[in-house]
């Protein structure tokens, strides 16, 4: 059963010039010991698809959805008491800046102490020890010391350590990190991956790594959802999403990586994500495929089956022989 | 001077350029000195990119500002195009060197029109340059990097984060220099805009014949534009070579843990990563010895005391016991 199952996630913000949609009909299945990784571009609604989430959003935000459940309960008709209490302690998130996440006020054993004692029932001893096992599980040394730090004493790959220890200290069952390591050097990026994967082994909970580096989701994610304009439009396994995009977005996005090329040109997708004033009527990527006709630019794609990748797209790549395709 | 002489030189060459920095002190206390960059050398010849990789504080981005004559060595001396570079020839030299920075959301101004933006360089150094004439170039540089010339009079928040970077590129080259310093340029962009800013520079590489000094920290990235490859390792060279050689038979062991560190876009191909423990340690106090030794799974006690030189064949590398 999926731990975390979202159906038909909308997210609307009042603008100006309207109102506009970041999130438009996103589904999310998390299952408890998977690694789902949400991949896309600036812009793309994979940061605020989980904000929603986690309820983090400002309350100009419109979220609608069809089904959002944590564990079969309903988080969107649960008290916010309720959901308070759930939050940072069976789900809990890891933000992508750790310097501004932080509050520069308090010292770090301070702002996990603050955690432990909203969720747990431990004695102010018992949280002590915790924050030192916590320290000591994420790789920072000197724990005892390092608990009376603020942040601006820190650097950054420890302060992104301080922010995974507390996101882990109430152990829960499904874990957020949105971008955890983009702000990090390569070394120490590979560190903070090894420690994330392995405490997921560990523990068995889920875990969503939000990122935008293809190298970052080949080597840990199992199954990847790619976002794009705030949908999402393919959805497969790691090995086969490198080996057949079925998404013509998915195809280009893999063709443009360096690493992939095959000459010094390297294959571009041409233009821009849409913004809020020049969204297309059909599919959102139709403007900057190359294999758009009339019908992508004025009908909106159907969702293939998982076995064509759930592709939001009227002509998917490379569709496998016995595979049925939907048409709109 | 004949055309192979001037092809033979580079563009620019350094030699054991160091940059040091004073930090704190007081009346009765001793400043700390930052040593930034230390022991330096290269060299860059016209239509090639040399790519200087490391990790933060390794002393990539003061390279580029003492490369740029944004501020002075502090040791060692460099030259572009054979002239020696001393703060007196600054202002002649400068125009031969430009830089792109890393994000063209902060590095362009906001009240400014593209037109204008264009223009100041040669404002400033081609004072006797016609108002027209300035335009004329503004306009053919804007075609150049794939810039509609229409948006001559936009202002830069009206363009897309690739379209800025074009600008920028674009700002860079109005001076026609001889070297361009790229500062991580393609680090801020989505993956599918910085395929084209790549190509871009490639393109430009090509038709003007122009030197890149690359500032990256994606090995991915620098596999795919570099001729040669500079690592630094808090503010010190530990490997110089060409591409391949570095990428195929990595000599320093911190080169082996960067390339082994960086994901490849390949989940067939997951392979176990070189694990370093502990963090770049404080450019206030570097260790004695090899800056690298106190993460290096190699070390021997040697390497905490004495400094390794940049030696040895193929190409050199700081380390007394180099792989291979």
């Amino acid at each position: 059963m999926s731990l975390l199952k979202i159906r038909n996630l909308g997210v609307e913000f009042p603008t100006a010039g309207g109102p506009f949609k970041a999130v438009d009909g996103v589904d999310v299945d998390v299952a408890a010991g998977e690694i789902l990784a949400i991949v896309g571009e600036s812009g793309s609604g994979k940061s605020v698809s989980m904000l929603a989430t986690m309820g983090l959003l400002p309350w100009t935000a419109t979220v609608t959805a069809d089904e959002l459940s944590f564990d079969g309960r309903d988080l969107r008709r649960m008290p916010p008491r309720e959901r308070r209490n759930l939050i940072g302690a069976d789900l809990a998130m890891i933000f992508q800046e750790p310097m501004s996440s932080l509050n520069p006020c308090f010292t770090v054993g301070f702002q996990i102490r603050e955690a432990l004692r909203k969720h747990t029932d431990l004695t102010r001893e018992g949280r002590h020890k915790r924050c030192v096992e916590l320290f000591e599980m994420v790789g920072i040394p000197d724990p005892e010391r390092r608990l009376k730090a603020f942040p601006h004493q820190l650097s950054g790959g420890m302060n992104q350590r301080v922010m995974i220890a507390m996101a882990l200290s109430c152990r829960p069952r499904l874990l957020i990190a949105d971008e955890p390591t983009t702000a990090l050097d390569v070394t120490i990026q590979a560190q903070i991956l090894d420690l994330l994967t392995g405490l997921q082994k560990e523990t068995g909970m889920g875990l969503i790594l939000i990122t935008h580096d293809m190298g970052v989701v080949a080597e840990t994610a199992e199954r990847v959802a790619v976002q794009y304009a705030g949908q999402k439009v393919e959805d497969q396994p790691v090995g086969d999403l490198f080996d057949h995009p079925h998404h013509p977005y998915t195809a280009a996005l893999l063709a443009a990586l360096p690493e992939r090329a095959t000459e010094k040109r390297l294959p571009t997708i041409p233009g821009v994500v849409p913004g809020q004033h020049d969204r297309p009527a059909g599919c959102l990527f139709s403007p900057r495929c190359k294999f758009a006709d009339e019908r992508c630019h004025t009908v909106p794609p159907p969702v293939q089956p998982p076995a064509i990748g759930q592709a939001r797209c009227h002509y998917p790549l490379d569709v496998p022989a016995h595979a049925e395709q939907v048409s709109a | 001077m004949s055309d192979a002489a001037t092809a033979a030189r580079p563009v620019i060459e350094a030699e054991n350029l160091a940059r040091r920095y004073e930090v704190g002190g007081g009346l009765f206390r001793e400043p700390g000195i930052v040593r930034a960059v230390e022991d330096t050398s290269f060299a860059v010849h016209a239509g090639k990119t040399l790519a200087v990789v490391g990790e933060s504080g390794c002393g990539k981005s003061t390279l580029a500002r003492l490369v740029t004559m944004i501020e002075a060595p502090s040791a060692g001396r460099f030259s572009i195009d054979g002239v020696e570079v001393t703060p007196e020839r600054w202002a002649e030299l400068r125009s031969d060197v430009q830089i792109v920075f890393q994000d063209p959301y902060g590095s362009l101004n906001l009240r400014q029109r593209v037109g204008a933006i264009l223009e100041e360089p040669l404002k400033i150094n081609r004072p006797r340059m016609k108002a027209a004439e300035r335009q004329e170039k503004g306009r053919e540089m804007m075609r150049l990097v794939g810039l509609r010339e229409e948006h001559y009079d936009r202002y830069p928040h009206m363009f897309s984060g690739g379209q800025r970077q074009r600008i920028a590129v674009a700002r860079a080259l109005m001076l026609e220099p001889k070297l361009l310093v790229l500062d991580e340029p393609v680090s801020a962009l989505d993956l599918s805009i910085q395929s084209q800013i790549l190509n871009l520079l490639n393109d430009l590489q090509q038709r003007m014949n122009l030197a890149y000094l690359f500032i990256s920290h994606d090995l991915s990235v620098v596999r795919h534009v570099a001729d040669d490859i500079l690592v630094m390792y808090l503010g010190r060279p530990v490997e110089f070579g060409p591409k391949s050689e570095i990428f195929d038979a990595p000599r320093h062991p911190y080169t082996k843990a960067l390339i082994s560190a960086t994901p490849s876009a390949d989940p067939s191909r997951r392979q176990e990563r070189i694990k370093l423990v502990g963090e770049l340690p404080s450019p206030l106090n570097v260790p004695p010895g090899c800056p690298f030794a106190p993460r290096c799974w190699k070390a021997e006690d040697t390497c905490r005391e004495n400094r390794p030189r940049m030696e040895g064949a193929p190409h050199p590398a700081a380390c007394f016991f180099p792989e291979a």
